[in-house]
């Protein structure tokens, strides 16, 4: 079962992190701990089953590379990857797939792998590099559902979602533009 | 009361589709005391079931049976399986449809004649004028509560229409209102006004806009004359040794096989099903499919030359708040070659929510320069193209060599290269786009590519001619007297305009003629 969970209090530290037994990534907010991805800024993990942490991790970091959004927390891209750990769980040649492209990713990044890079340009010139492969494709395919199909973050972009329950925007700012 | 017809009641007319041609059709006739079988391949979805959530009820309500695609569109490479927009349920697309509701321009019906032989382009003239369907446009307005005709009043602006106004007016635009729209304004013919829900595409969850599920289908339903048979996929038109349709073989929900006999079949399936169901059942008589003599089924596939321009500002629009669709301008509809392309494109508002947006603003794009866009969705505005775009005999449907539905037939590939007129028409209305918005002040605007196809048109042509074409002026298909197609792939060419309204015009009309030959013993 992988579940995306919020931390008991937010500001997980980084000593409770390290007395767990996790190893803090080169640079990253995310942090390792047995089959876990998890972020002690915003307290909150990824408990992995079908890709090791470190893959997942990766994926997260891609995903926001892929559509990065500074306004947007990584608990948005955890839950966007967390279909592929669940998908490799199942299909070994998605699993394959999945952890051929991030071995693929931290080769190209050399020493310190991909999520070692510290600028998000460094990281955009790789994943331009494998634009076209099918590793790629599937993985920004999936995010497009996958981020922006997440109802809690709608609100975040100043999109209301669903208003049929509240009788429209009849009386609720339809034509309520004053700039022009 | 609806009541069921039996299967070899051989004196029905059926109806393939409950769209806006096929469920227009089957409530004229039963008005007329024509005993009339609408078979449906989707569900029945009631107007409470609708869905305010895009993705969720993408899933709910379009045809989703899988579909190639080739040519040099886009849609081939980014939705290669999705080449429409499209709806399978009963009301067919126009659940899904926005509700503009434009007549064609005079030259439109011939264009040939009007424009000249363009290269490449296989032109037409129709064989009906505007002055013999003007009215069925009119019965049409009143029937579907078009906005603008028949005393109703317009729509009030939304911010999106308020945006696209001030633009035409800095730009000079002339012909800028909130659209003739077969949404309620005010409460008519039992249904209630539009309530600026902003979810049109995903259907009408009150009611407002027009759709044949709850106003043509129920009417007819309740003259006892029209059964609708929901899930129930057509698969192939049988004939008899004369040459004559005899009855439609589908199958139901659960797959099984029923032969419904038929005095007259309609075919309203949508562009592409409608073709394919012609070429599928083909027989040892009619080896190229029915009706398709002239070879022009599945072929002059249109889509209208679209594209839309989405545009940022520094202050929030909250474009998808209220009607989708109430904004248009119509200055560029005229017939103008000092612009570069023959006949003309309305820009008419439109928005998508942020799921959508993130899928279609520009398919496969990523970075930060897609992802900015997405930023500033509370302050964009957006607007649609729909240009007239050229007949060409190589876009075309035809049934996939190797792969099969679940019922064992061939699945439809779609065919598209844009002409060159095309393509000058669409970036002529990217730049009108791209000024409008900057003269109020945008700041960045994002030419976003057609997405897959909601107008597909022409497939089985209306022509004077039998080797011009598949139908002739009332529909009726040259090689076989009591076949018909009623949707929109009789478009001989496409016009500028939303194709509904003409869809609905062409069902009203075809429903006189039909009683009439059926009174005479003609067919």
């Amino acid at each position: 079962m992988t579940t995306v969970y919020e931390g008991k209090r937010r500001g997980l530290s980084r000593r409770d992190v390290l007395r767990r037994g996790g190893k803090v990534g080169i640079g990253a907010m995310l942090v390792i701990s047995g089959s876990a991805v998890i972020s002690p800024q915003f307290a909150w993990g990824l408990e992995t089953s079908g890709l090791a942490p470190e893959a997942v991790a990766t994926l997260i970091q891609m995903a926001r590379d892929i559509y990065p959004h500074d306004h947007i927390e990584d608990r948005f891209y955890a839950i966007a990857v967390k279909s592929y750990d669940e998908r490799a769980g199942k299909e070994a040649a998605f699993k394959e797939m999945i952890e051929a492209g991030v071995a693929d990713l931290d080769r190209r990044a050399g020493a310190g792998g991909y999520r070692g890079l510290g600028w998000e340009d460094e990281r955009v010139d790789i994943l331009r590099q494998v634009e076209t492969t099918s590793f790629f494709q599937t993985v920004r395919g999936g995010l497009v559902t996958g981020l922006y199909n997440q109802k809690e973050l709608w609100p975040l972009f100043g999109y209301e979602g669903e208003s049929y329950s509240k009788g429209g925007y009849i009386n609720r700012g339809f034509d309520d533009i004053e700039w022009l | 009361m609806a009541a069921p017809y039996d299967l070899n009641d051989d004196g029905v007319v059926v109806i393939i589709g409950s769209g806006a041609g096929g469920g227009t059709l089957g409530n004229e006739l039963a008005q007329k005391g024509v005993d009339v079988v609408i078979l449906e391949a989707g569900a029945r979805i009631e107007y409470e079931d609708f869905i305010n959530d895009e993705w969720e009820s993408f899933g709910q309500l379009a045809w989703g049976d899988k579909r190639t695609t080739s040519g040099d569109w886009r849609v081939a490479r980014d939705f290669p399986n999705l080449p429409a927009w499209i709806v399978k349920a009963v009301g067919g697309t126009t659940t899904h449809w926005a509700g503009a509701s434009l007549r064609f321009q005079e030259h439109e019906f011939r264009t040939l004649s009007h424009y000249g032989k363009v290269d490449g382009a296989n032109l037409l003239d129709w064989p009906l004028t505007l002055a013999e369907l003007e009215p069925y446009y009119a019965k049409a307005e009143d029937k579907m509560g078009v906005t603008r005709t028949n005393g109703i009043a317009g729509l009030p602006g939304n911010n999106n229409f308020k945006v696209l106004k001030a633009g035409a007016d800095k730009l000079g635009y002339k012909e800028c209102h909130t659209g003739n729209m077969a949404i309620n304004s005010d409460f008519r013919d039992d249904r209630m006004a539009c309530q600026q829900t902003g979810f049109c595409f995903q259907g009408c969850k009150w009611g407002a806009k027009w759709s044949t599920l709850y106003t043509e289908i129920p009417k007819g339903e309740a003259t006892g004359k029209l059964e609708v048979r929901p899930q129930s996929m057509a698969l192939k038109i049988e004939h008899d040794a004369s040459g004559k349709v005899t009855g439609v073989l589908y199958a139901d929900k659960d797959g099984n096989r029923h032969l419904q006999k038929a005095r007259l079949v309609c075919v309203a399936c949508n562009s592409i099903e409608s073709p394919r169901l012609l070429l599928n059942s083909a027989s040892a008589m009619f080896p190229d499919g029915l009706a398709n003599s002239s070879g022009q089924v599945g072929r002059n596939y249109m889509r209208h030359t679209t594209g839309s321009v989405y545009a940022v500002f520094d202050k929030p629009v909250h474009m998808y708040r209220g009607t989708t669709m109430a904004g248009i301008i119509r200055d560029e509809a005229r017939h103008d070659p000092s612009r570069g392309f023959v006949g003309g494109y309305e820009l008419e508002t439109l928005s998508l929510g942020l799921p959508f947006m993130a899928a279609f603003l520009d398919p496969g794009g990523w970075g930060r320069s897609f992802t900015s866009a997405l930023d500033n969705y509370a302050s964009m505005a957006g607007l649609w193209i729909v240009g007239e775009d050229m007949p060409q005999e190589q876009n075309r449907i035809t049934l996939h060599a190797e792969m099969k539905d679940e019922h064992g037939l061939p699945i439809p590939d779609v065919h598209f290269d844009d002409h060159p007129n095309d393509a000058a028409m669409r970036n002529h209305a990217y730049a009108q786009g791209r000024a409008l918005y900057e003269a109020v002040g945008a700041i960045r605007t994002f030419p976003t590519p057609p997405y897959p196809s909601t107008h597909n048109l022409g497939t089985n042509r209306m022509s004077e001619k039998a080797s011009d074409g598949v139908v002739n002026k009332h529909g009726q298909t040259h090689d076989i007297k009591n076949l018909f197609v009623s949707d929109g792939s009789q478009f001989t060419t496409g016009g500028a305009e939303n194709p509904t309204l003409t869809i609905v015009s062409l069902a009203i009309r075809q429903a006189d003629y039909i009683a009439q030959e059926m009174a005479t013993g003609a067919i």
